[in-house]
């Protein structure tokens, strides 16, 4: 991944920012210049709580090449308190334990390596709770 | 008076056994236990490096201390297993933490050393008034060549510090460094594992800095040996530090919670830290605290530590370091290890 | 609004062709079409295609194909909607034919997918790169995680998904042009191995190269191709959140509903009249969402369709007579293009042994991603 493009988004990676409209109240993450639901172009920066709940989830285990010694891997859809959803990978667990409902915190990640000489890409990945 | 204001630590949930290792090179696991005194260690996942410990150890120090991390204005990691050879870990781990942009960041290296020295420029800049807070953190992934003595100890993990002036929860009575040029341990620029002189690492090494400075700072502090209700000394192994705290007068109960080795490892810039924060976790107003660590190359960093009232009240908003040490555990067998450690050679 | 006809039909078999080129599928399929037809010129070729760049390098598809069919001059262009590709295409001929732009148009798909390049990497592509790709999702992923959540919204089992598979291999085997001539057994697909939780082997389509081409002209000039126009009497097209996370329930399909309707408005006919069916079967679990959002089967019950023969060949309406992506292939571009052909021919009674007695509307569901753009078509025989 070329630098420039993983630095742009590390407002969304790094800092879990989103955006809530002030027309509808949806939350839209990462943020947009334009409500998905509304087309309210008025929002509010929030900062996503770095905890969830798995809406939706399976196990990887023919994962991309830059993915495949992780694999199996578990990914998982989660929702925040304030309503964001976003896929993350779900780790330090039994992958076969994530599963819809499951309470996961988002803990800060390497995500993936380009290469051996390219860039590191970090991120938030889930952890479950307790 | 500075202080150490938030702290945090971090011990990746993957282990290995010491037998485990023992048992792929022929080794007899537990003449190797008993002269280690390393039951297991901690592993890096794949995806947890020196940076994403120190942002989950920064993560603990920023809520323990209840500060707006704006407010940092230094913020220093010292490890000897930065991601990047050319490129600060901390740049990205000050981001992460929203320390940025208004804050003087540095990486350090020396050896296991690398987290009490960033630890030590941190306090210095508080106490000279040049910030309000600063940061230090040890952090490592370390790692020790197949079937060398190391690789039964190299671990990974680490710990953060938060100092300022006001709201301590921890004081700094003192401080001491020592310094020579020993070349017990190196690697050198592109090389994957490190070197070590065997033996020379000890009389010599160890054991030289750790008595010489944890001996001055006594004396330049007034306190004895006797007046320490904890004692934390560099674990490049289970055995070193116990012999130099028996040298120095101090007693198995003394150093009883800050020897985490035998469940860790050797954590290398988090280790003396990480022990830190386990006697942090758990101690009680007014208690008078040491540490003494130790990097090759050498030199050891002294500091002299004593508990406040808020420091209890603080603790639980934050992991605790036995909770990371004796929570839920992956036990990893050689094989696993070695693939996370990435010791297999596998095609582009 | 003109009405529209398709005159004439080519493609490939569909499998791991070693010995022809991106190009050299395009041809075999073009010039079958073109013969089938006896045209000797065409107004406009329309190449669907989702990844000619990452596969093999090739853009530009448009001049590329135009060329090597001997039609340098014509217009030409490459459609891009993922996997709908093709019938995205087919929808824009469709389009151009019906507003008297032009009258003849060449709607061809193509994919060149076992050329070397990483196919997990190239299909997740057709997903959202910076909130999805980047954290380490594959399209199997995807759709396994919309199976998750249809097992947990409707009670959806391995089964239920395995049956999906069982129909379309039987469908398959009956075609000569499929990648995959032979049955299988529901013990089969769940013994495969897992690629997705909880999407097996042989829940999924395979790696296909392929390319597949049909004519369209305006229906009154029909009868200087062929005898057997099949008339296009309706095409929709919608589109969803990209992001599986941006969709509030992962287990529905907006977009192919949306599309359906259009189509089915346009058309003038609804779900019950249609008699065949191919859907997008990438996964089974995208064939047990697609029937109940093109309203073909009902919200819910998707899932027992396939074991209990309704969806059959034999059975209230048959889906996937072709074998589907499943068992047919999946040369991503062309699967669009290769739905309208299966279809064409069961409108004109040239499907053999998987011949639908007495079928005279039918229906092509395709779709890109795990759902963000859907086509829908019917056909009426003529």
């Amino acid at each position: 991944m070329p630098s420039p493009r993983y630095w742009r988004e590390k407002a969304n990676r790094f800092h879990l920012e989103a955006a809530r409209c002030q027309g509808c109240g949806g939350v839209t993450f990462p943020a947009r210049t334009i409500c998905p639901a509304c087309r309210g172009t008025e929002f509010e920066t929030l900062y996503l709580s770095r905890k969830g709940k798995v809406v939706t989830s399976t196990v990887v285990h023919v994962g991309p090449n830059e993915f495949q010694m992780e694999a199996p891997y578990a990914m998982a859809v989660v929702e925040t308190p304030e309503g964001g959803r976003l896929m993350v990978q779900v780790v330090d667990c039994e992958p076969s334990d994530v599963l819809p409902g499951l309470e996961v915190s988002l803990e800060f990640r390497l995500i993936r390596r380009e290469g051996h000489g390219g860039i590191l890409c970090y991120g938030h990945k889930g952890v479950p709770v307790g | 008076m500075a202080g150490i204001v938030g702290y945090g630590a971090y011990i990746p949930r993957n282990r290995i056994k010491s037998e485990e290792i023992a048992r792929q090179w022929g080794k007899d696991p537990q003449a190797i236990s008993r002269g280690l005194l390393i039951q297991e260690k901690s592993v890096p996942g794949l995806d947890e490096d020196t940076i994403t410990i120190s942002v989950a150890a920064g993560r603990g120090a920023v809520a323990r201390a209840g500060i707006d991390p704006a407010l940092i204005g230094a913020l220093y990691i010292g490890s000897e297993s930065h991601p990047y050879a050319v490129k600060p870990s901390g740049t990205i781990v000050s981001e992460v933490l929203g320390v940025t942009p208004e804050v003087h960041v540095a990486d350090f290296e020396f050896a296991c050393k690398a987290g009490t020295e960033a630890m030590f420029v941190a306090l210095g800049l508080v106490e000279s008034g040049r910030v309000e807070y600063a940061m230090g953190i040890g952090a490592d992934t370390s790692q020790g060549a197949p079937n060398d003595a190391l690789e039964f100890s190299a671990s990974a993990g680490g710990a953060a510090y938060i100092f300022g002036k006001e709201r301590l929860l921890v004081e700094v009575l003192d401080t001491y460094s020592y310094t020579t040029d020993t070349p017990d341990f190196w690697r050198r620029e592109g090389e994957f594992y490190p070197r070590h002189g065997g033996r020379f690492t000890g009389e010599p090494a160890y054991f030289k800095h750790v008595l010489s400075a944890t001996r001055a700072i006594l004396d330049r502090s007034g306190y004895k040996a006797s007046d320490f209700r904890h004692a934390i000394f560099h674990m490049p192994n289970g055995k070193f530090p116990l012999s130099a705290g028996k040298q120095l007068g101090f007693t198995k109960e003394q150093m009883a919670v800050g020897w985490v080795v035998p469940l860790m490892g050797n954590s290398y810039s988090g280790s003396s830290p990480t022990g830190l924060a386990a006697v942090l976790d758990i101690a009680d107003p007014d208690d008078l605290i040491l540490i003494t660590s130790f990097g090759s190359g050498a030199a050891s960093d002294s500091f002299v530590l004593r508990a406040t009232d808020l420091l209890p009240q603080r603790v639980e908003r934050a992991a605790t370091v036995k909770s990371m040490l004796e929570g839920p555990r992956h036990y990893l067998t050689y094989g696993e290890y070695a693939k996370y450690r990435e010791k297999i050679i596998l095609n582009d | 609004m003109r009405e529209v006809a398709i005159v004439g039909a080519g493609m490939t078999r569909f499998g791991e062709i070693w010995e022809s080129s991106l190009r050299d599928l395009f041809v075999e399929a073009a010039a079958g079409a073109l013969s089938s037809a006896g045209a000797d010129h065409v107004d406009h070729i329309l190449v669907g295609n989702m990844s000619g760049g990452q596969f093999v390098g090739q853009e530009h598809l448009g001049p590329l194909m135009a060329d090597h069919l001997g039609m340098a001059g014509v217009a030409a262009a490459r459609v891009e909607s993922a996997c709908a590709s093709g019938g995205m295409a087919l929808n824009m001929g469709f389009m151009a034919v019906a507003s008297g732009f032009v009258d003849t148009v060449l709607v061809a798909g193509v994919e060149k997918m076992t050329d070397g390049a990483d196919v997990t990497n190239v299909l997740a592509s057709a997903a959202d790169q910076e909130t999805e790709v980047y954290h380490g999702i594959t399209f199997p992923g995807l759709y396994a995680m919309i199976a998750r959540a249809h097992m947990a919204a409707h009670g959806t089992t391995e089964e239920d998904l395995a049956w999906v598979a069982v129909k379309n291999h039987k469908h398959g085997a009956m075609n000569p042009k499929a990648q995959f001539r032979s049955e299988v057994t529901v013990e089969q697909v769940l013994q495969s191995s897992m690629v997705a939780e909880p999407l097996r082997l042989l829940h999924c389509s395979p790696v296909s190269d392929g390319a597949a081409a049909v004519l369209l002209c305006p229906l009154d000039q029909a009868r200087n191709y062929t005898d057997r126009p099949v008339k296009l009497i309706g095409s929709g097209v919608a589109t969803d959140a990209m992001a599986l996370a941006d969709r509030k329930d992962p287990a529905f399909l907006a977009a192919v509903e949306k599309s359906s309707e259009r189509a089915y408005k346009m058309a003038g006919v609804t779900p019950k009249d249609i008699q065949v069916a191919e859907v997008h079967d990438c996964f089974a679990i995208a064939e047990i969402c697609c029937l109940e959002a093109s309203g073909l089967v009902e919200k819910g019950q998707g899932a027992k369709a396939a074991a209990s023969g309704e969806t059959s060949l034999g059975g209230r309406i048959p889906v996937n007579t072709s074998g589907g992506l499943k068992s047919k292939g999946h040369p991503v571009g062309a699967t669009g293009v290769a739905q309208a052909i299966e279809v064409f021919e069961q409108l004109r009674g040239e499907s053999g042994e998987r011949q639908v007695e007495g079928a005279r509307i039918g229906l092509t569901q395709n779709m890109g991603g795990s759902g963000a753009s859907s086509v829908v078509h019917i056909y009426q025989g003529v």
